[in-house]
């Protein structure tokens, strides 16, 4: 269970003025169980995702920098060390908007593959109980996070029953969300992969959808 | 003490501000912002990174190892940088290889304080160019809904002809009369040590930064701002023993009972939880 007070889990077609996706993502839920416990030898795959809170916008307006620097002008600094490295407050500024996600309250049920970098010392067992001690201790390689970096995440190991989630039965509970970023597919040149995201009684079951066709 | 730091950390900052304007929202025509839902004030992420940036700068001013990456259009002080060997890299196009890319993040991060700290995204590094930094803050959030008051102020002396007959001018300053806020933070040791290198020093130098930051920043628009209280949340380990929500949740800021809303410091009282979890040492730096 991850839950925290804003969420930015941005539409890759609305990445300038950033608008969020109205639940977590599959691969936003990936980070989050990278974020506390990753071996080079597993790969996470979530399962499904149990949307807990109702779904709330926000919009918060900030200043960012537009452009980032480019390495031939590190190598430059390197070599010859009279170039000036900084990004200017006044050239660079530009003031953006988000839409965040507010109260944002999700389980997220996933499971490991273990991939083909594994040793002979690689066992599943090893592995899921590493990570049930780190979830179960609060322990986190980095801190995990929702969308974006400021947007924090408090987490805990549910190992019992789930909470009900507030869609459960409702109305509105059932609802088709759209083309869905699934994640990025970083051994073929970093290509997105999308599926249609369906939400049944606020659960998201990721597999399932996916099966059911996934594009790219 | 240029040892990358070996501890999961945890921060509160309290600071509060008395008739001045925290962050202005660009949206709202630069009034304080608040939360449209509770009316609680915000300070974002970025407007108090800035803050440690600059006192960084202003402390270090240009040593080396200390530059400020991102920052008002002061040229840097290149003399230090004549002596970095050339690495003699051939300009690529824009993927580079991971050899080379290690090498210019490694680069930038011995440069600059912020890089180090916060991360920063460059085109190199391989997740997008980005390198990811051990310090992490979250929006800061007033103990109470804040009241944003518009103070209307006027100018005697005019800029355009055409208002020379009125005399004068008339300007808005955006206010908060009071609110204390609360920003938490988390440093990872692994993201330290693995990427950035932040150092024992650095992390000295951070803290130095949240309770001084203020006191290099008065302005016109900012009132008195101060930080109140600084507290601190160390791990034994680089993992960490307790989730940081049940840290965070130890210290609590209570308003002291009274018929009006809170307008100086002396209106809350804070209450710390010292009953730790094992392995936790709380330290107080301000």
């Amino acid at each position: 269970m991850v839950w925290g007070d804003y969420a930015c889990f941005t539409r890759p077609e609305m990445k300038v003025e950033r608008v969020s996706y109205d639940v977590m993502t599959p691969s936003a839920a990936r980070g989050v169980l990278e974020a506390i416990y990753w071996k080079p030898a597993i790969r996470w795959n979530v399962d499904k995702i149990h949307v807990m809170n109702p779904i709330k916008f926000d919009n918060i307006r900030r200043n960012e920098r537009s452009g980032k620097i480019s390495s031939v002008k590190v190598e430059r600094a390197m070599r010859e060390g009279n170039v000036s490295l900084y990004q200017d407050k006044s050239e660079d500024t530009v003031q953006r908007a988000s839409l965040l996600l507010r109260d944002v309250c999700y389980c997220i049920d996933a499971h490991f593959d273990i991939s083909e970098t594994n040793g002979e010392t690689e066992t599943d067992e090893k592995h899921y109980n590493m990570a049930l001690r780190r979830m179960r201790k609060g322990q986190c390689f980095h801190h995990p996070y929702l969308g974006c970096r400021e947007f924090s995440a408090q987490f805990e190991l549910i190992e019992g029953e789930l909470p009900a989630s507030y869609y459960n039965g409702r109305v509105d509970g059932t609802r088709d969300l759209g083309i869905m970023l699934w994640d990025i597919d970083f051994s073929n040149d970093n290509k997105p992969i999308f599926f249609r995201a369906q939400m049944k009684d606020g659960i998201i079951d990721v597999q399932k959808c996916r099966e059911e066709g996934t594009f790219s | 003490m240029n040892e990358p730091i070996r501890n999961r950390y945890e921060f509160i900052l309290l600071f509060d501000v008395e008739n001045g304007n925290p962050n202005g929202d660009p949206d709202m025509g630069n009034m304080p912002r608040v939360d449209p839902q509770t009316g609680h004030g915000i300070v974002t992420d970025v407007c108090l990174k800035r803050k440690i940036r600059d006192y960084v700068d202003l402390v270090k001013d240009g040593q080396e190892g200390y530059n400020i990456y991102v920052k008002s259009g002061v040229v840097l002080n290149d003399q230090n940088k004549k002596a970095y060997v050339a690495n003699g890299l051939e300009p690529t196009d824009k993927r580079q290889k991971p050899d080379v890319e290690a090498k210019l993040v490694q680069f930038m991060c011995q440069n600059f304080f912020d890089i180090r700290t916060f991360g920063a995204v460059m085109t190199t590094g391989v997740n997008c160019g980005q390198v990811r930094g051990p310090v992490q803050l979250s929006f800061a959030r007033s103990m109470d809904p804040i009241f944003q008051q518009e103070v209307t102020i006027t100018r005697r002396a005019v800029t355009n002809e055409k208002d020379a007959d009125a005399g004068q001018t008339m300007g808005k300053k955006q206010v908060v009369p009071y609110g204390l806020y609360r920003a938490e933070g988390y440093i990872s040791a692994n993201l330290a040590k693995k990427t950035t290198g932040f150092s024992e020093d650095d992390l000295i130098l951070l803290w130095d930064s949240l309770v001084n930051m203020f006191e290099h920043d008065h302005s016109a628009s900012r009132g008195k701002m101060a930080a109140r209280k600084l507290i601190v949340f160390k791990h034994e380990n680089e993992l960490g023993c307790c989730q940081s929500h049940i840290l965070f949740g130890k210290v609590q800021t209570k308003r002291q009972p009274s018929e009006l809303p809170p307008r100086s410091f002396e209106d809350y009282s804070i209450t710390i939880d010292r009953d730790l979890p094992k392995g936790v040492e709380l330290i107080e730096k301000l």
